[in-house]
This record gives C-alpha cells, sequence and structure tokens, in this order.
C-alpha cells in the first residue's frame, strides 16, 4: 500500500463522511474549541463528565479529512472512559502520530485509533490529527480559551 | 485538432519567451520530489532562485565578506560598493527619483511596521481613520491594528465584491477629512487581483492622504514604476522577487521619509551620538539600524540583474496565458469553483471543493511533485468574506508551462478518485 493510501484508508474517509457524534450538546457540562493557525481547521468538543468519567462526548467544526476523521474516531473510542484512561489514550495517540513509538510499539494501547498511524510519515498533518485531542484535553482541564496544536 | 495543436505548441512560440531556456537558470526546477518531477506552483510563497543569485550569494561570502560603511579596508569598500550598487539597481527596477528613497528591510512585512510605527506613530492621534482593503496579507492589517491600539485611530476597510475586486464607489466613500493614512495591496496574494492602485493613491493623493502600498505579489509579475503610480510609500520582499530570504525593500518619498523619526536605534543610524544627544544620519540610513543583510542585498541586486535579461513583455504574456490556460483547464473539473475571478489578475488560481479540504488535495498534490499552498494565505478576512475555511492555491512564476498545469489537472483528478 503506498503512503497516500495508508493516510487516506476507507474507515478514515468513511469518517470524513459521515463523522460520529458529530453535534453540538446542550447539556454539555464541558465545551472546549480547538483551532489550527495553520490552516484554519476549527473544532469544538462538548464533554458530559460525571464522577470523572466521560458520559457523552460529542464536536462539531470544520477541517480536513484527517482533522475531522480523527475527531470522530476520538470521540467513539473516549465515549465511558475515565479521565486518566482519557489521557492515557491521548499520550499513545500523540507517540503514535509523532512517530515516537515505532516498530511493534507503533499504535500500541490506542485500539481503534490505529488506522491514523499513517499520518506519521506526513508530518505537514501530524497536526490536523492531533487538534481534536489537544482540545478535548483542555476541556477536560476545564481551561478557558482556545487550545490550539501550537 | 485545432485545440490539440495549440497546446502541442512551445511556450516560447506563444508568447516569445523561450521558458526552457530560462528553467535551465533555475537548478531546483531538474530536481524530482517523491520521484516525480518538481512541478513548483507556490510562487506566491516564495518564488526560485536562478543560479545567479545562488552564485552572487557564493561569490560574496567567499570572496567578499565584510561590514559595510565601516573599514577602510579594501574588503569593506568592496562589500560597501557592491551593496549600494544593488541599491542603485533597486532604485532602477521600480523607477524611483533617488536612491536615499530606498531602504532595505527585512521584507515587506518589516517594512510596513516601519511605516505604521515611524510615520503612524509620529502624525496620527486619536480619532484619525486608517483605510486598508478586505483583500489584504495580515501584514497589511495587524501593524494599523496596533497603531490604531497605540494612538487611538480608528481601521476602516474598503470591501471587495463577489470577484474579489475592489469596490470604489465604497473607497471614495470612505476617505473622508478623517482619513489620514491609506495602505492597500498591490496585488492579492489569496485572489491574484491587481488593484487599481493609481485611482486608489490618486483619490487619496487629492486629499493630502498618504498612501502605502503592498507590492509583495506585483513585483514579481508587474513592471512597477512608483513615479507613475504616484504612490508616497512602496513595499516587497526579495524572496518571492527571485532573490534571497531576509531582506526586502521600503520605497518612500524623501519628503516624508525626511520628516519620519527612525524606526530603530543603533549603529549606521547615526552620524553622532553623545550621552547628551544623538544626530540621526542622512537617508536612506536613517532607517537602517546595525548591520544589514548584506549577502542579502547583493543577492537582490542579482536578481533584479537577472530579471534585466528577460523581455518583461514576454514575461507578462506568459504569465497571462498560464492563467487563462490554468482558469479555463480547472474551471472544467466538477465541483470545482474558482475563488477569485477579478477582471485584472496576476498568475493566481485559488481553488475549493464542496467535499474535499484543501489541506488534503494540497497532501495528494504533493505527493504528486506538485507544490501548491493549501490554507488562509495569511488572508484570514479574504477566507470568511468567501465563505471558505482555506484554498488551494496555484500560483505562477515565468518559468512554469502549460504541462505543469496539465500535471495539476491530472493530479487534481486523482484527488476526487480517493475522495470519490
Amino acid at each position: 500500500m503506498s503512503e497516500l493510501d495508508d493516510l487516506y484508508q476507507e474507515v478514515i474517509l468513511d469518517h470524513n463522511k459521515s463523522p460520529r457524534n458529530f453535534r453540538a450538546m446542550e447539556n454539555a457540562n464541558r465545551k472546549a474549541e480547538g483551532y489550527n493557525p495553520l490552516c484554519g481547521d476549527h473544532v469544538t468538543v462538548y464533554l458530559k463528565l460525571k464522577d470523572g468519567v466521560i458520559q457523552d462526548i460529542s464536536f462539531e467544526g470544520s477541517g480536513c479529512a484527517i482533522s475531522k476523521a480523527s475527531a470522530s474516531l476520538m470521540t467513539a473510542e473516549l465515549k465511558g472512559k475515565t479521565e486518566a484512561q482519557a489521557k492515557e489514550l491521548f499520550d499513545n495517540v500523540h507517540k503514535m502520530l509523532t512517530g515516537e513509538s515505532n516498530g511493534q510499539d507503533s499504535g500500541k494501547g490506542v485500539g481503534k485509533l490505529k488506522i491514523l498511524s499513517g499520518v506519521c510519515k506526513f508530518p505537514a498533518r501530524v497536526k490536523c490529527a492531533s487538534l481534536a485531542w489537544h482540545t478535548v484535553s483542555s476541556a477536560l482541564k476545564g481551561t478557558e480559551g482556545v487550545a490550539t496544536t501550537e | 485538432m485545432k485545440a490539440a495543436q495549440e497546446i502541442s505548441q512551445p511556450a516560447s512560440l506563444r508568447s516569445g519567451l523561450d521558458v526552457e531556456a530560462i528553467r535551465k537558470d533555475f537548478p531546483i526546477l531538474a530536481r524530482t520530489v517523491h520521484g516525480q518531477p518538481l512541478v513548483y506552483l507556490d510562487n506566491g510563497a516564495t518564488s526560485q532562485k536562478p543560479q545567479a543569485v545562488i552564485d552572487a550569494l557564493s561569490h560574496y561570502y567567499a570572496e567578499e565578506n565584510s561590514n559595510i560603511h565601516r573599514g577602510v579596508h579594501y574588503l569593506s569598500e568592496r562589500a560597501t560598493t557592491v551593496y549600494e550598487g544593488a541599491r542603485e539597481k533597486i532604485k532602477r527596477f521600480i523607477n524611483a527619483p533617488k536612491s536615499q528613497e530606498i531602504i532595505f528591510v527585512r521584507g515587506t512585512t518589516e517594512a510596513i511596521n516601519l511605516v505604521a510605527q515611524s510615520y503612524g506613530r509620529a502624525f496620527l492621534k486619536a480619532g484619525d481613520e486608517i483605510i486598508v482593503s478586505a483583500m489584504e496579507h495580515h501584514s497589511n492589517i495587524v501593524p494599523w491594528q496596533m497603531l490604531c491600539e497605540q494612538v487611538g485611530a480608528r481601521l476602516r476597510v474598503i470591501p471587495i465584491n463577489h470577484d474579489g475586486e475592489l469596490v470604489m464607489d465604497e473607497y471614495r466613500r470612505l476617505l473622508t477629512e478623517k482619513t489620514k493614512f491609506v495602505s492597500v495591496t498591490h496585488v492579492s496574494n489569496a485572489l491574484g487581483t491587481i488593484v487599481p492602485v493609481k485611482e486608489v493613491v490618486a483619490l487619496a493623493r487629492e486629499r493630502g492622504v498618504p498612501v502605502m502600498l503592498d507590492g509583495a505579489q506585483a513585483a514579481p509579475h508587474l513592471k512597477l514604476d512608483v513615479q507613475e503610480i504616484g504612490c508616497d510609500f512602496y513595499a516587497f520582499s526579495g524572496h518571492k522577487l527571485f532573490g534571497p530570504t531576509g531582506v526586502g525593500v521600503l520605497f518612500g518619498r524623501s519628503e516624508l521619509l525626511e520628516r519620519m523619526p527612525p524606526y530603530q536605534g543603533g549603529g549606521d543610524m547615526i552620524s553622532l551620538v553623545t550621552f547628551e544627544k544623538t544626530h540621526y544620519n542622512v537617508l536612506p540610513y536613517k532607517f537602517e539600524a546595525g548591520t544589514p543583510h548584506i549577502a542579502g542585498g547583493i543577492g537582490l541586486g542579482a536578481a533584479i540583474d537577472y530579471l534585466g535579461t528577460l523581455n518583461w513583455k514576454q514575461v507578462v504574456a506568459h504569465e497571462q496565458d498560464l492563467l487563462a490556460y490554468a482558469t479555463d483547464s480547472l474551471s472544467s473539473i466538477p465541483g470545482l469553483k474558482i475563488i477569485g475571478t477579478a477582471k485584472e489578475k496576476a498568475g493566481v488560481v485559488s481553488f475549493v471543493f464542496d467535499h474535499v479540504h484543501a489541506h488534503d488535495v494540497g497532501t495528494i498534490l504533493d505527493q504528486e511533485g506538485i507544490a501548491v499552498r493549501a490554507g488562509h494565505h495569511c488572508a484570514m478576512p479574504v477566507m470568511q468574506r468567501f465563505g471558505v475555511p482555506a484554498t488551494t492555491r496555484a500560483s505562477f512564476a515565468f518559468y512554469n508551462t502549460r504541462d505543469e498545469v496539465d500535471a495539476l489537472r491530472r493530479a487534481i483528478h486523482r484527488v476526487l478518485k480517493v475522495f470519490g
């Protein structure tokens, strides 16, 4: 498979076309905005957090296929997870995207998000894939303001 | 058959410009990217450099490296002569009246900041208005916003129509007794629009309002004559004009430059320093504090020499041919919409798809060896005006060919194949 096919796999194209949990959430108790100044990708993540568990999560925004698919996959993966589990997942995903974990380790502990491992071959696109993650982590921290990938 | 013949006709027969020979002057154009011949269509971001510029830089460092305006030794005199020679070349290139009106800066951004901070802080006050246009690059918005915050002035914006042209009636309406400065782009980086700057300048000057033009995108495409345009300030960058990065030019009319305070203090911009009082140097040195980018200035001079070997009429004809060919060729792609359809345009084609983001387009084109810009082009208000988050932009230089436009079209079809 070429690097390009690796990047734009069927699953990613599908999540781009029909993103999961793509909606505003009225009764969210956490919310954060993320912005990638490089390309104008913009995402808002909504959370319903109870007793340290992510009971519901959704997102809205506009962006490229990679950022949208990554956000969609993320929401599917994070539902029902604890804050600590979410943080661990973020760390593992980040390592995979930046190519920090390689060989057999790559994509370890990231579940279905392994589909995004092709991104590490495209350094210019790492920020697209990590935008939603930066945003959810600022929502979890409850920090005000806009998260950026910078 | 007629169309096919036309396409197979060499570029030199259409415009008279020997593009194949020109391409050999630019070593980078011979390289491959991801196993494909490089198709460089990101000239709006930066242009490639001819061998003559690369040689000038290496010759300076290998043979003439020394500080200017200081030493009495041979090398310093030699470096000063070549550097000041570049200033003369730039003066002729834009037809400035005097070489003292040519100030070396880091680039267009620094030139605009210089004028905003020096002229603006000295002569603008609370309640005054500064006019820019809706198609400015961030570098011709933010320095004026900073000035507005500092002195209490107000920024007014000339709107653009759906083709990406200035609405001149609105400009006339915005020009009032409160207007104290106008700063607009000559050519839009995101849309390619050529602004009718002579008219923009004339309307402001009638009211005694000084005008600055951002020429970063105009200098590589248009024959420049600052006296004919009549502007007070004109700025452009070396690296978009086939020269080195980190060097650019501010032209300013000497009557204004004389009245303006220095922008930065330091060496070279003084004539006498005591702890009681410092006397500033004469133009242009008053605005050139510290050791400048000497190699950059010399390299820019070499770029201008190189441009002097080309027939400018042929260059313009060739670029207009590429623009028309690309506009035609890309318009026929299903779902592709061109953003920026002004009647007068330089070689820029910005486009969007409903269902494919510019970033994805850019990545797939890159795999085919095609370099374009994908994003907001440092012109977020332009993106907002057209209701798009980003565009893909192909921007041409005289060394580009119709074959490269064909490669672009084929690669876009591959994008559509991936995204269905």
